[in-house]
């Protein structure tokens, strides 16, 4: 699935005397099949509806997104979306969340709980397929969540800021997970974070978006193999040159602001 | 003295038992005007076996009563579900209509009693409308309540597992709203039981019914069967409660903390 974005806008309307809001100016991209982008910037840049735009969630306001020469107009079944509050129904069991975009196909009960019970299996969930989502571990909800945007065979998966909510120990926990899960479907990811570290450690190319109107501000590819050393120096050259955009965007906010 | 934990909950009615029957037992009150405990379980057993007027048995005022309040609350939860649902969902909905419920609200469904008589005449109708009234403000409201408080990140989870419209209320709005929508008709049934006793005092076509019975007790000047009726009363809305709570907890097992 190759992700093509081409001079995408959106604005809001704020109010019927402050107009509207730019949030994304101008972007375009184009992401290969199968592989792992990380997107970073300040807060409140837009990352988040860059995401949304590309799950069909918002339409935008002028500018086109393709996946495989398709045009985006809804929700596509080819994505996956990962919120960083897990967005789990409550109501459900593991098992019953996982299999959610099954059901919504009418595929047979008996069908959708096996093909669950799967991945209940592969993602370290055994044991918990009939609790519910309170009753799991904030790194297990995410595993849920995981597999609920897979289940459906998705393509791409859209992960929103996925391990904010985590300890450090968890998530690192979960990243090495993601990467095994990106190595196993071989499905393009991309993933919003706010933490250069994060950003580093799994993407094989950086996108950094400026301060609102978004644009691209830097395009960083990391030709660092995996398993990748935290620790190193040429991870630290990455860290720097991304540390130092940000900073660069920070300082730049809207007004001289600090925008924390 | 340990109390198992399961007797717990009656230890303060038996302790208010007790001291009313010694505090009768020692001629502190008019038994007449305060009949003890023990006389209001014998006035219940009379009334049980010899009826009050004569022939017109207790089970069968408590019958008629339960169908009275049945209907009226069947008629609130069928209207009022769908309107609340409809209202959570469209602010433009809302807009229009909220200054018509808070207007109509806080007029007692007592008051409705002399047109509800004119409307629909002395019996089950014009019992159950007065009880509707009771009824179907709680319910409306906290099923708007319920709708509102949907957390928005659920539905666009929905959306992205493949949720049209319809699954999105079915499968999400439904299940989340439901809590509150229980608390609605918890708090709708108790202002309908309690008003349905006010409205047979108007009268009663078939001479049954709980606060018919009250009334009569009234005339014939016996204490011991108002007291009878009233525990009766009180006894029969707990159940109901009850009943309630755990449709509350089977239709929908949400395993988040309830705030009731």
């Amino acid at each position: 699935m190759t992700l093509h974005i081409s001079s995408l806008h959106k604005s809001f309307a704020k109010g019927v005397a402050t107009g509207t809001v730019n949030v994304l100016s101008d972007i375009s991209l184009s992401i290969d099949a199968g592989s792992f982008v990380s997107i970073i910037g300040p807060s409140g840049c837009g990352k988040s509806t860059l995401l949304r735009l590309i799950a069909g969630l918002a339409r935008p306001t002028s500018g086109t997104i393709q996946l495989d020469g398709e045009l985006i107009s809804g929700v596509s079944e080819k994505t996956g979306f990962v919120f960083q509050s897990y967005a789990l129904f409550p109501w459900l069991t593991v098992v019953d969340n996982i299999a959610f975009p099954l059901a919504m196909k009418n595929v047979p009960k008996a069908q959708r709980r096996a093909q669950a019970m799967e991945y209940v299996g592969r993602f370290g969930l055994s044991g918990f397929e009939r609790s519910y989502p309170v009753e799991l571990s904030g790194g297990m909800q995410q595993r849920v969540a995981i597999a609920r945007s897979l289940i459906d065979n998705a393509e791409v998966l859209l992960m929103d800021e996925p391990f904010g909510a985590l300890d450090s120990q968890t998530r690192s926990c979960m990243q090495q997970f993601l990467l095994e899960v990106w190595r196993q479907t071989c499905c393009t990811i991309l993933l919003i974070t706010h933490n250069i570290d994060e950003a580093v450690y799994l993407g094989q190319r950086v996108i950094c978006l400026t301060q609102r109107p978004a644009r691209v501000g830097d395009d960083i590819p990391v030709e660092v193999p995996y398993p990748r050393d935290v620790t190193s120096d040429e991870f630290n050259v990455y860290r720097r040159r991304i540390l130092r955009f940000l900073d660069r965007e920070h300082s730049a906010a809207p007004g001289g602001n600090p925008s924390c | 003295m340990a109390i198992p934990q399961r007797y717990e909950r009656i230890v303060c009615i038996a302790l208010l038992l007790g001291m009313w029957e010694l505090v009768s037992a020692a001629g502190l009150v008019n038994p007449v005007l305060i009949p003890p405990p023990h006389r209001i379980v014998q006035a219940m057993l009379e009334l049980l076996l010899n009826g009050l007027p004569a022939g017109k048995l207790l089970h069968r005022h408590c019958l008629e009563s339960l169908l009275r309040v049945a209907a009226g609350f069947a008629a609130a939860l069928a209207a009022g579900l769908p309107l609340g649902l409809a209202l959570g969902r469209s602010a433009r909905l809302r807009t229009l209509c909220t200054p018509l419920i808070e207007i109509v609200r806080p007029i007692p469904p007592l008051a409705w009693i002399p047109l509800a008589i004119l409307w629909f005449g002395i019996g089950l109708q014009s019992a159950a409308f007065i009880i509707f009234l009771g009824c179907f403000f709680p319910i409306v409201l906290n099923t708007v309540t319920g709708v509102l408080t949907v957390d928005a990140i659920l539905i666009d989870a929905a959306r992205v597992c493949g949720a049209d419209d319809r699954r999105i209320f079915t499968r999400v709005l439904l299940p989340a709203a439901w809590p509150s929508v229980c608390t609605g008709m918890r708090i709708g049934l108790g202002i309908g039981w309690m008003t349905l006793v006010a409205a047979e005092f108007t009268g009663v076509k078939s001479g049954y019914g709980l606060g018919y019975m009250i009334m009569t007790a009234r005339d014939i000047q016996r204490p011991d069967y108002v007291l009878a009726g009233m525990a009766l009363i009180g006894v029969v809305g707990f159940l109901l409660d009850m009943l309630l709570q755990a449709l509350q907890q089977r239709v929908i097992a949400t395993r988040e903390p309830r705030a009731v």
